[in-house]
């Protein structure tokens, strides 16, 4: 459904993030990106949803198609009223209005169905409906990130993007989070998860991309990668070796950093 | 001697009515023109600094519709003017300010368009200097237009008064507090609105707005059509007798109109319309009542010293709340 294919994206036309960056997101699916800090993970997020303008940068080769169309050039407006929405990183809620205004502005495009989803989203969260019309800046980081969330779905997305959504939470919030995307998806929204933590992300993901200084270096099945030795060592965490010494970088790190075209 | 106390008396609180009634006509105007401010600044984070050039171009658009025969290059006759020595009945009267409302948003679009976007994403401090460039800009049309005489309003009512016991309440500051009431009631229904919240957004954060779908051109659009046509609307009421020199646009008052409502946005924080509401008011009552009441000590004081006063009160408000009495400080959570 979405397509990313051989993305470059350059900021203050100088600095190269994105080097031919291919992703897909299959209808329905869960799909986890991941990647260390400065990957690009949250430039390819940008690049999808139309907001690398704000950051000056640009996208200087590849496309973006969403259900067949190129929608790299598009505003993102225009973009959410097509179905993309985005949880951004650090959350982003407007702290001084209250949670029923911050989900008004997520219906700003769909606004025949206001009342639908915010019930719908209410349900979903329930603690934000206790305190409806309290100022969302006094709310704690979990219940901001449920906030967030549900303020983008408030546009009715047939693909959310989650920009680090366990960022800064506490691992039963994490859990929280995880159980609420699995839900979302259930109800038919495909999800582009875009992650440091791999084994959250992993575990509930159909496929995922693993990204290193602007591009793919692996990617597959969330079942495979989560088997994957390498995946293990550097992003789950998981030590296989008997000596218990620290492996070399290079020792260890041999896939290739190719670059990639089809997949 | 008994009489004469009595009478003193009476004039006494005579001089209070009618400083009262002043004051809440000027907090009046100050309110509608603050509303203006805080429209735009809440809309762009943009301080309007051309907010007083706008509001007398308003306040003439209103003067050409109403008093002039013809329309500028246009080549037929003003449909709404009344003949020579005639003023308009109140009905077509108020149906005019509705247009020059109108037009004078239509101009905030204009500007919006010409000045402001392609402004957005540079620094704010920059957008700032820009209005004041436009200020620059309108000003000697204004100035030019007015430069022989003011022009007339053709304000129904002239200089009329009602009275109320001894004191004289004149009509037009009764219309300027139903006009700055009318003015907040709509900006606070505005504000609860979709698009109110929408701007609400934008101006926390303009990039998590625009992720919301918001789109942050209009909202930039709608908060300088409005900004600028209740710029208008305070103008006119500004132009209304008995306010001096009163019933005309004049080059004496309008063109400093913005810098006399600075106080009370400060006073009530850039942000806020329960602020301005309040700060109009305050303001105007401090500057009415220092000028009649401290008066007699006019010869210690200076001339014109009334219209320090409100600059005073901004100076102690900055220093005790910074982010002036309604204003929204930071939102932090302990």
């Amino acid at each position: 459904m979405l397509e990313v294919a051989n993305l470059e994206v350059v900021y203050n036309e100088v600095i190269l993030v994105l080097r031919g960056l291919s992703i897909e997101v299959p209808e329905g699916d869960i799909v986890a990106l991941l990647g260390s800090n400065g990957a690009g993970k949250t430039t390819t997020s940008r690049a999808i949803t139309g907001l690398l303008d704000v950051h000056d940068g640009a996208a200087t080769k590849g496309t973006v198609t969403w259900k067949g169309r190129d929608i790299s050039k598009d505003k993102p407006s225009a973009i959410v009223n097509n179905g993309i929405s985005q949880v951004m990183e650090g959350r982003r809620i407007f702290a001084e209005l209250t949670i029923d205004e911050n989900l008004a502005t997520g219906a700003f495009t769909n606004r025949a169905n206001e009342k639908k989803n915010y019930d719908r989203i209410m349900a979903l969260f329930p603690v934000l409906l206790e305190r409806h019309d309290q100022t969302a800046g006094y709310l704690s980081g979990g219940e901001q990130q449920m906030l967030a969330i549900g303020r983008a779905m408030m546009a009715e997305p047939e693909l959310l993007i989650l920009d680090e959504p366990s960022l800064g939470l506490a691992p039963l919030l994490v859990q929280q989070v995880r159980d609420v995307i699995l839900e979302i998806n259930a109800e038919g929204t495909s999800v582009l998860l875009i992650e440091q933590n791999a084994a959250m992300a992993l575990s509930i993901a159909n496929t995922g991309y693993i990204m290193e200084t602007g591009k793919i270096v692996m990617d597959g099945d969330a079942e495979k990668l989560r088997n994957d030795e390498d995946v293990q060592e550097f992003y789950l965490g998981l030590h296989t070796d008997e000596s218990g010494e620290r492996k070399s970088f290079r020792d260890v790190k041999h896939y290739k950093r190719r670059k990639r075209w089809l997949s | 001697m008994e009489d004469l106390l009595l009478l003193a008396q009476a004039s006494a609180s005579t001089t209070f009515i009618q400083t009262l009634i002043k004051a809440l006509a000027l907090g009046s105007v100050y309110i509608m023109m603050g509303l203006g401010f805080v429209i735009i600044f809440k809309g762009t984070q943009v301080l309007n600094f051309a907010a007083s050039a706008l509001s007398m171009a308003g306040a003439m658009f209103m003067s050409i519709l109403i008093a002039d025969g013809g329309i500028p290059f246009l080549p037929f006759d003003n449909p709404l003017a009344p003949g020579d020595g005639e003023t308009a009945g109140i009905p077509l009267w108020l149906l005019t300010i509705a247009i020059t409302m109108v037009l004078a948003a239509l101009f905030g679009l204009v500007i919006e368009r010409l000045a402001i976007r392609p402004m957005i994403g540079q620094p704010l401090f920059a957008m700032a200097v820009i209005t004041l460039g436009v200020e620059i800009a309108i000003r000697p049309f204004n100035i030019d237009a007015t430069a022989l005489e003011g022009r007339s309003l053709g304000v129904p009512w002239g200089a009329e008064s009602w009275s109320l016991g001894d004191a004289l309440v004149p009509k037009s500051y009764v219309a300027a507090i139903i006009m700055a009431l009318i003015a907040g009631a709509i900006v606070i229904v505005f504000y609860r609105s979709r698009f109110g919240v929408a701007m609400r957004a934008v101006a926390f954060d303009q990039e998590a707005a625009m992720a919301q779908g918001i789109n942050v051109a209009r909202v930039f659009q709608i908060a300088w059509a409005l900004g600028v046509a209740l710029a208008a609307l305070a103008g006119i009421a500004y132009g209304m007798a008995p306010f001096p020199p009163g019933g005309s646009v004049s080059q004496e008052i309008h063109p400093v109109l913005a810098f006399r409502v600075l106080p009370v946005i400060v006073l009530g924080g850039l942000d806020s319309v329960l602020g301005v509401l309040f700060g109009g008011f305050a303001i105007a009552l401090a500057e009415v009542f220092a000028g009649q009441y401290l008066s007699q000590y006019g010869s210690t004081l200076g001339p014109g010293y009334s219209t320090i006063v409100p600059y005073v009160v901004m100076l102690i408000v900055l220093v005790v709340r910074p982010f002036g009495l309604f204003g929204t400080p930071e939102i932090r959570r302990v």
